[in-house]
């Protein structure tokens, strides 16, 4: 166990090949076709499913590619203008952006603050974990259809609320940006707790005895060994909340529609509406795509070389 | 690596024995005046708990209760319920779509990832790495950026509209935990298990089906659940995938039933379709909790 869980080894940095035992050298010659032929499909699934279609969204952003007319030919580079063009680019990537920084803070923070209330087994702590994972067994989709009904100023207990206080959950931009972030932060919470009760798990009994034995408070053990400790940890759950965030979609396609007066707009809804509602060009939908994939290729390496700077030191 | 077969019980609820991990003790104290001290612990996790639970609990209840608009508008009954299983083509139809999509999706996940998991584990072969690279790397990818040529190539192959199609694609998302998991459920198993069934005349493929797959199983068992609720759940890729309405998944079917009759949104029904969909994954939750847990203990979202 302690192998899989040791903050000790940079995890986001490290390749998973490296992971390999060393492996002793292999007993026959014909073993390697048999390997192939056992990894032939996965290597059919990756190849067909998911490498065809990544080259296919470069060929479609460079190309005129109306949904129901099919590839027209090379148009290279007249999508990409005409996706930062779009009405709602900007609108939608400040949109993006925002929630991502607000539910990414939330996420951590609360899960790890979870995580730390959880940690040491109990009867009551065993159930409280439960109750907080529990959301994490339900679909994004059905969440965000639950809770559609309890924003609902007909149909949710805080209807007579709202009505007597004048307020709604998704009625102005702010209201809804934060009663989706509360759905978000009530299906996602237990996950990321878990994730931290991993990490927490991997650090040393000893260490904490040895800050104890020179008196550092319950603070000072928290801010100089549990969290330098946890850094690998926070390295990957930060990624994996970040790049979640950004391509959020079905929370807001179910719960606000991009509304009110289109305040709700994520980047991934506007490469939705390109495609499929409206416009149907699967062109600038492949460039948008292509803009979504490089910047978030790029905001991983700058999280991922920031983390692990922050480690060296 | 024996978290595989031997889940760490600290992290894995409902496993109260075990004892607390030094670190910050919690003052085992059953004295009135200790309890007085854990008081604001108490409140503030009994809070926490009703928070995380009462949506929950709230939608069950008010599924069967009497709501204006709705079809059950005096005394409490089933009648949302009756209105969600005469939606459209009748409920029935999409929970047996969505059924049919998990099934396919977990049986293909657990063959695909099995295979490749043996293979990656126990092989040399030319491309490994890169393959094994390529697989994770489906994770970078965002969801939509390959939904919509999926859209394109599925069409081509006369996929388009199916459901096949919606759990083929699926089982592809699923590969990157799946393969991983069980690459290293392979590999926390020593190669002397194999190689003495090979001196007793076995060969690589009764091998694995005769004594590594019982050795896996809990990770299969891992897998299979990751997938069942991804598949399930799933709504994005049969929103773009799939057109026919008798075709929808269910959580396509009761997004698609708010905006029936004129606009106006029977939140009853809807009550009634968010229990039907979270109901099964409550459940297999609750029963396979240390299997899922397993999951995050694998080191599968590391790295």
């Amino acid at each position: 166990m302690s192998t899989t869980v040791t903050p000790a080894s940079p995890p986001v940095a490290t390749t998973r090949t490296g992971r390999a035992p060393g492996r002793r050298r292999m007993r026959r010659s014909g073993n390697a076709v048999t390997g192939w032929l056992f990894a032939l499909p996965t290597a059919l699934f990756v190849v067909l499913l998911f490498l065809v279609p990544l080259v296919l969204v470069f060929q479609m952003a460079g190309s005129n590619w109306p949904l129901l007319g099919g590839n027209q030919g090379i148009n290279f580079p007249e999508n990409f203008p005409k996706a930062l063009d779009n009405r709602f680019f900007m609108d939608s990537v400040v949109f993006t952006l925002k929630y991502t920084v607000l539910a990414t803070v939330l996420l951590i923070g609360l899960g790890l603050g979870l995580a730390l209330l959880v940690q040491e087994s109990s009867r009551w702590k065993g159930f409280l974990r439960t109750a907080f994972l529990v959301p994490s067994a339900l679909g994004l989709a059905s969440a965000s259809l639950l809770f559609y009904v309890l924003y609902s100023p007909i149909a949710g207990p805080f209807a007579a609320l709202t009505k007597q206080w004048g307020f709604t959950f998704l009625g102005t931009p702010d209201a809804a940006l934060w009663s989706t972030l509360f759905l978000i932060v009530w299906r996602f919470a237990g996950f990321y707790m878990l994730l931290m009760l991993v990490g927490l798990q991997g650090i040393p009994e000893d260490v904490y005895e040895a800050a104890r034995i020179d008196g550092g408070s319950r603070w000072q053990i928290f801010r100089d060994i549990t969290i330098p400790l946890l850094k690998p940890t926070l390295a990957l759950t930060t990624v994996m909340c970040v790049t979640g965030s950004l391509l959020a979609f079905e929370q807001f396609y179910i719960l606000t529609k991009g509304g009110p007066d289109n305040s709700t707009i994520t980047v991934v809804q506007l490469i939705y509406n390109v495609a499929f509602q409206g416009p149907n060009n699967l062109g600038v939908a492949g460039a948008l795509s292509v803009i979504v994939l490089a910047a978030l290729v790029i905001i991983n390496i700058v999280q991922i070389r920031a983390f692990s700077k922050k480690a060296e030191d | 690596m024996t978290a595989l077969i031997e889940p760490p019980t600290t992290v894995a609820a409902g496993r109260p024995t075990e004892p607390p991990r030094g670190g910050r003790k919690a003052p085992r104290t059953t004295s009135l005046g200790g309890l007085a001290i854990q008081m604001p612990f108490w409140v503030l996790t009994a809070a926490l708990a009703v928070i995380f639970l009462y949506p929950l609990v709230w939608t069950a209840i008010s599924s069967v209760a009497p709501l204006a608009g709705t079809n059950q508008t005096d005394g409490w009954g089933l009648g949302n319920y009756i209105t969600l299983a005469n939606y459209q083509d009748g409920i029935l139809q999409y929970i047996g779509n969505s059924v049919f999509v998990s099934l396919l999706t977990v049986v293909l996940t657990l063959v695909i990832s099995l295979l490749g998991g043996y293979a990656f584990a126990r092989f040399n072969f030319r491309g490994k790495n890169a393959l094994f690279l390529a697989t994770i790397a489906i994770l970078m990818v965002p969801y939509a950026t390959l939904l919509i040529p999926l859209y394109v190539l599925l069409n081509m192959v006369g996929l388009s509209n199916s459901l096949v199609g919606v759990a083929l694609v699926l089982t592809m998302f699923q590969l990157p935990f799946s393969t991983f998991m069980m690459r290293i459920a392979f590999e926390s198993i020593p190669r002397e298990l194999d190689e003495a069934a090979m001196v007793d005349g076995c060969n690589s493929w009764t091998v694995l089906w005769k004594v590594l797959v019982p050795a896996v199983k809990p990770g299969l068992i891992t897998v299979g659940l990751f997938a069942f609720l991804a598949a399930w759940n799933d709504f994005m890729a049969p929103l773009i995938l799939i057109n026919d309405s008798t075709k929808m998944t269910l959580p396509l079917a009761v997004s698609n039933l708010r905006g029936q009759v004129q606009g106006v949104v029977d939140y009853g029904a809807t009550e009634a379709g968010v229990v039907v969909l979270a109901l099964p994954c409550i459940l297999l939750f609750l029963i396979l909790q240390r299997h899922y847990v397993r999951g995050f203990m694998s080191g599968a979202f590391k790295g």
